[in-house]
């Protein structure tokens, strides 16, 4: 375990399988309706001028900007990489993004072309998106990740066995992934589309934390709906649960399905009112976007410029 | 028993195909020529442009892509709808201009809407060419749509006036963002119901009611919008400017408004098209 500052009631949610089954299912029942209400009335927070520049250019440090397709190439890599290094060549204040994030085997080319930026390379892994192969060809994926240099890694949980409630398996499997990580960051992916009930969303959070994942992501964006705001309510609250009982900051990073500005800042407002100010960092929460970039860019420049742009204005991607 | 009291209507805008109120929740009283209250009309704000102008931007490549008869179709159909509501249109001209010309003015709004309709599959003939080169290939030049256009739509003559200023946009091809007279919008907001009845796709015409003076610096700077015809706008200069800043094609337009009775010619046509100039080489 890599917590060794557990306190006792969780160190024993670990010890078998039975335990960890009772450990989850003993956590509290999330009231739908509130979550969802509460989500939907923070949403409607307004954010103007000056702080609003201040969230668009927290949001741009905070994304992981990702290009996960079949067709993905070393070019479009590059590209990427020199987006992610100065997203906006027409105004150079603007802050570089956290990560760039790809499949394995084309991590190598991203670390190559963002040597010395301290901009990260996140690697998906574990037979990203399904998640559907055995713990050998998991790790194998793991590995390749590491050794090309990533210094992120974004698995997959199997959900067919969290979903069987096999909580022992997908607890260990991240173990091993995490472990094989080595230094690099471990985000592991709840895919919340396919677990169907945010009481579920609540326990895969739990048991990725108490497997010692660095980050909790939402989705894969390969699957819909992809992340949602209350699904981020409940996992920003199971990190803040979790820091008060173990004093140990975790992040969360929803992916998947957030294109605007107005939506990014909405998450902002989120991270704010139920982790804390502390989580306002890009340490300690993401954004898994690929367009979302160009849309904070466009409102960036709305502010500063005083007129609207339009989409000729940034790179197509 | 007590008189009835009639009920006045708050119109909303017209953005994307959809009857949204405006962004701001503004609204403003019209009056008719007599100064007597008539309604309430949404008073749109910069946002409410911009909405407008993604709105277009969207509706942009389906309605270019659109073949010239397709388009010729739709506004031929748009024109029948406006048959359709003839009495409507003839009340409200005449409510916000006056005299006794209503009837004729409609009749010549619908006409000219025919007559832009016709243009769609003649105008590459007219403006395109097979140019003669001094070389082993053919060149041909084609006019394509500009893009999104801007209208600031002329503020006395409400109807026949918006009419010959729009549909040449959206014959062309191009999507427009209109805003309408300030004083005279009901005509607009009729003809913004009978194009959302109609096949036009949602988007291709987005029209607000509102402040020329407040709308138009906003339309002229954004960087989304390709062309602005700003002959309902006080200060043009300024607005020259502002649009030189995305280097926008701004029509040049006389200081009072003209004779919109006056019979039209192609010139607004070529203003939203862009030569598009083809060599290929030729075989053997």
């Amino acid at each position: 375990m890599s917590t060794p500052t557990l306190p006792a009631s969780l160190d024993d949610a670990t010890r078998d399988d039975a335990s960890l089954r009772r450990f989850l299912h003993g956590l509290p029942g999330v009231d739908q309706v509130g979550v969802e209400a509460r989500a939907a009335s923070l949403a409607t927070r307004s954010i103007k001028k000056a702080a609003k520049l201040w969230a668009i250019n927290t949001a741009i440090s905070m994304v992981d900007l990702t290009t996960l397709e079949g067709a993905d190439t070393r070019g479009k890599v590059r590209a990427l990489a020199a987006k992610a290094k100065r997203p906006d060549p027409d105004h150079p204040d603007t802050p570089q993004v956290a990560a760039v994030c790809v499949y394995p085997d084309l991590a190598a080319t991203a670390v190559e072309n963002l040597k010395g930026t301290g901009i990260g390379v996140a690697s998906v892994a574990t037979a990203f998106p399904s998640g559907r192969s055995n713990r050998t060809a998991k790790l194998a994926d793991v590995a390749l990740a590491v050794e090309s240099g990533a210094s992120e890694v974004d698995m997959v949980i199997d959900r067919g066995a969290f979903l069987e409630g096999r909580y022992g398996q997908v607890f260990e499997e991240i173990q091993a992934v995490k472990a094989a990580c080595g230094d690099a960051h471990l985000k592991v992916i709840l895919e919340t589309g396919e677990l169907a009930t945010y009481d579920n969303v609540r326990r895969a959070s739990w048991l990725a934390l108490l497997a010692g994942g660095d980050f909790i992501k939402t989705s894969t964006g390969k699957v819909s709906p992809a992340a949602t705001l209350p699904v981020t309510h409940v996992m920003l609250q199971a990190v803040r649960d979790w820091f008060t009982s173990t004093g140990e900051l975790r992040g969360v990073k929803p992916a998947g399905g957030i294109r605007t500005t107005k939506d990014a800042i909405r998450y902002l407002v989120a991270v704010h009112e139920v982790a804390g100010e502390q989580w306002l960092t890009r340490k300690l929460f993401r954004f898994g976007a690929s367009s979302l970039l160009n849309d904070l860019i466009l409102q960036r420049r709305t502010q500063l410029d005083g007129h609207y742009s339009g989409p000729d204005y940034v790179t197509v991607d | 028993m007590s008189e009835r009291v009639t009920v006045a209507k708050t119109y909303k805008l017209y953005i994307g195909g959809a009857f949204p109120r405006s962004e701001s929740g503004r609204v403003y009283p019209v009056q008719d020529n007599k100064g007597k209250f008539v309604a309430n009309a949404a008073h749109a704000s910069r946002k409410d442009v911009r909405d407008a102008v993604s709105a277009a931007r969207k509706a942009f490549p389906g309605w270019s892509g659109a073949t010239a008869y397709n388009r010729g179709q739709v506004l031929y159909r748009v024109a029948e709808m406006l048959e359709g509501r003839r009495d409507q249109f003839v009340a409200e001209v005449t409510a916000a201009e006056g005299g006794r010309r209503g009837a004729s003015i409609v009749d010549a709004a619908i006409d000219r809407w025919v007559w832009y309709a016709g243009w769609t599959d003649k105008i590459a003939s007219v403006l395109g060419a097979a140019n003669p080169v001094a070389g082993p290939y053919f060149s041909f030049t084609v006019p394509e749509p500009t893009g999104v256009v801007g209208v600031l739509a002329p503020q006395q003559s409400s109807l026949l006036g918006l009419v010959s200023v729009l549909a040449p946009v959206l014959a062309t091809g191009c999507t427009a963002v209109v805003v309408s007279s300030e004083e005279r919008p009901l005509p607009a907001i009729t003809l913004s119901e009978v194009l959302a009845t109609s096949d036009l796709p949602a988007g291709v015409a987005n029209i607000l009611t509102g402040r020329a003076a407040e709308l138009g610096p906003w339309l002229a700077s954004h960087g989304d919008v390709n062309a602005l015809d700003p002959i309902g706008a006080e200060d043009r200069g300024a607005l020259a400017r502002e649009a030189a800043g995305t280097v926008k094609r701004v029509l040049a337009v006389p200081a009072e408004e003209p004779d919109w009775t006056a019979r039209p010619d192609i010139s607004r046509l070529r203003r939203y098209l862009e030569a598009k100039t083809v060599w290929h080489p030729m075989g053997d």
